[in-house]
């Protein structure tokens, strides 16, 4: 294993395809980049797929190489943690429709220029579709998905669309489904960057002037649902930023006005908006229950997947009643589920953060698992 | 695992059918699951309120999800498991009528214990002390107890008569030890019933 080329980190491939898309047309080729740590057993039963959220990308526990920071999951994935490459054959791979390397709206199309909104309209089972195609490039059969925020959706879609090939399934702080209320949000995010005059109908590649103004935008309205009011309150309050009264005036007077511009700012160095467009738009159209005649439950009949699920009790973007209904659908169609909602001040982020607890179930859960 | 049973539970992992599908409802930190599966091979579920009892049942490797009894039964299909259990909560429940109704709608069978109100300390507290009783199974003051449907052993089978539930076996305890059913509603600290439908 140590001379094949496809594991390791930072791999990328190009498959052929054609991968046909829930929205009617297919993408060929499909490439992906992705990630292993560890080696596959000979039985193939230690691998765990790792999905990542909206923004993130397959440097879970590697530095990532825009930023230079550590991967986004090193508290859940690495030497010592639930997720450790001695004992587990790890792969994360970036979803389509991203620009971190996987096929997306700044890949080159056939004719040489990139997609850009001529890339089709994808969903989250289509970024599911296409992880199955580099699992099988990669030799892997059955597999463990874990996964928070959008990572959960990839899981649940992992479990009913291909049930036999999934061993366990761990979803945190997710929904079966996006609310009015999260598509809402979206819709604000997206509007603030096609309403950039440098969004261009999303024909901003060749100029390299990309709407980094309406991203930024887009990026502070969505920080603002990751985070809890209490947790704000306590980070910030009504501190000002840098003096010692109001300014009278538009510029960041307070913390957490700055904090945002920060956050936004720094986004649009690392993130593509039409990516942008493309991902929220797959988490809006994702919806379990109308994938299977409406009844969440039929999506889980007859699965023998093992599911542990974990919400937090300041995550209103995700919150708890999400998990629960979920947990209820497994439950009525006699899946086995493990469920808990944990106690965290960081609101949706705490899946990302340092949750104790968090690592203690999903180590249990795994453990039991045989893994 | 050796941790020892509390001793309804001891007496229900000694009656439960090897290989049996089983939902432990109110399972605390999952022993009695834990038990089971360890035990008997059961496939264990669970549903417990408290978020850290839970943790530590995951954690083991249970499937045990957080819920409440008077909540979340609903969804569960009927005669999903061989065993519904119903250990020292039915007194905690908002309507213990209605939970026992869904007990047997999920399970073929279901194990009940409860502490017995009707227990001689339990009387004696209250004729001659004129107080609620504080015992080692009704161990919380009044005004801090999550038990808000006190029962004697005669009311539930006065219960099971009148709904035409049939008492499979019954076990009356004093403390750890066995006590017959004989005066069981006065002798007995706490009793386990196994009923299934009539």
């Amino acid at each position: 294993m140590e001379h094949d080329e496809r594991f390791g980190p930072a791999r990328s491939v190009t498959l052929p395809g054609p991968l046909a898309l829930d929205g009617g047309q297919s993408l060929s080729p499909v490439t992906i980049a992705y990630e292993t740590y560890g080696r596959l057993n000979a039985d193939g039963g230690n691998a765990i797929l790792i999905c990542h959220a909206l923004t993130g990308d397959h440097h879970v526990a590697s530095t990532h190489p825009r930023t230079g920071k550590p991967g986004w999951w090193t508290r859940m994935v690495g030497e010592g943690k639930p997720i450790d490459p001695a004992r587990h054959f790890i792969i994360c791979s970036n979803v389509i429709g991203s620009c971190m390397g996987s096929s997306g709206p700044a890949t080159a199309a056939a004719d040489g220029s990139p997609y850009a909104m001529r890339f089709p309209v994808i969903t989250v089972r289509d970024m599911v579709r296409a992880q199955a195609m580099l699992m099988d490039h990669l030799g892997v059969r059955t597999l463990t998905a874990v996964g928070g925020s959008m990572g959960g959706m990839q899981v649940l879609e992992w479990a009913a669309t291909y049930p036999e090939r999934v061993k366990s399934a761990v979803i945190i702080a997710s929904a079966a489904r996006h609310s009015a209320q999260n598509i809402a949000f979206h819709e604000v995010g997206r509007q603030a960057i096609m309403a950039d005059p440098k969004w261009r109908g999303g024909d901003y590649y060749e100029a390299n002037d990309p709407p980094a103004a309406g991203l930024s935008v887009a990026r502070m309205a969505a920080h603002i649902t990751y985070l809890s009011e209490a947790g704000l309150t306590e980070k910030f309050g009504r501190r000002l930023q840098a003096r010692d009264a109001k300014g009278f005036g538009f510029d960041a007077d307070f913390q957490v006005e700055s904090y945002l511009r920060h956050q936004g700012i720094s986004f649009t160095d690392r993130f593509d908006a039409n990516s942008y467009l493309y991902i929220t738009r797959a988490m809006d159209y994702f919806d379990l229950a109308e994938e299977h005649g409406g009844r969440l439950a039929d999506a889980f009949r007859g699965s023998k997947t093992r599911f542990c699920l974990v919400s937090f009790d300041t995550d209103w973007l995700y919150p708890t009643r999400e998990s629960r209904g979920i947990v209820h659908a497994l439950n009525a169609a006699g899946a086995a589920a493990s469920f808990v909602e944990l106690s965290s001040p960081f609101g949706h982020d705490a899946f990302l953060l340092d949750v104790p607890e968090l690592f203690r179930v999903v180590d249990g859960f795994l453990k039991a698992g045989g893994l | 695992m050796s941790e020892t049973l509390r001793p309804d539970l001891a007496i229900i992992a000694d009656n439960v059918a090897p290989g049996s599908r089983v939902l432990d409802v109110g399972c605390g930190d999952g022993a009695l699951m834990a038990a089971l599966r360890d035990r008997a091979a059961a496939d264990a579920r669970g549903i417990e309120i408290d978020a850290a009892n839970v943790a530590s049942a995951v954690g083991r490797g249970l499937s045990v999800v957080q819920g409440d009894a008077d909540e979340d039964l609903a969804d569960y299909p009927s005669d999903a498991f061989d065993y519904a259990i119903l250990s020292q909560t039915l007194q905690t429940t908002r309507a213990p009528d209605k939970v026992l109704d869904e007990l047997l709608r999920i399970g073929r069978k279901a194990f009940v214990s409860f502490p017995n109100f009707a227990y001689w300390r339990v009387r004696a507290s209250l004729m001659w002390g004129g107080r609620m009783p504080v015992t080692r199974t009704l161990p919380v003051a009044w005004y801090a107890t999550p038990n808000i449907h006190h029962l004697t052993i005669d009311d539930f089978r006065a219960f099971l008569k009148e709904r035409d539930i049939v008492t499979e076996g019954a076990w009356f305890l004093n403390g750890d030890r066995l006590t017959s059913a004989a005066a069981a509603n006065f002798r007995a600290e706490h009793a386990v019933f196994l009923i299934r439908r009539g």
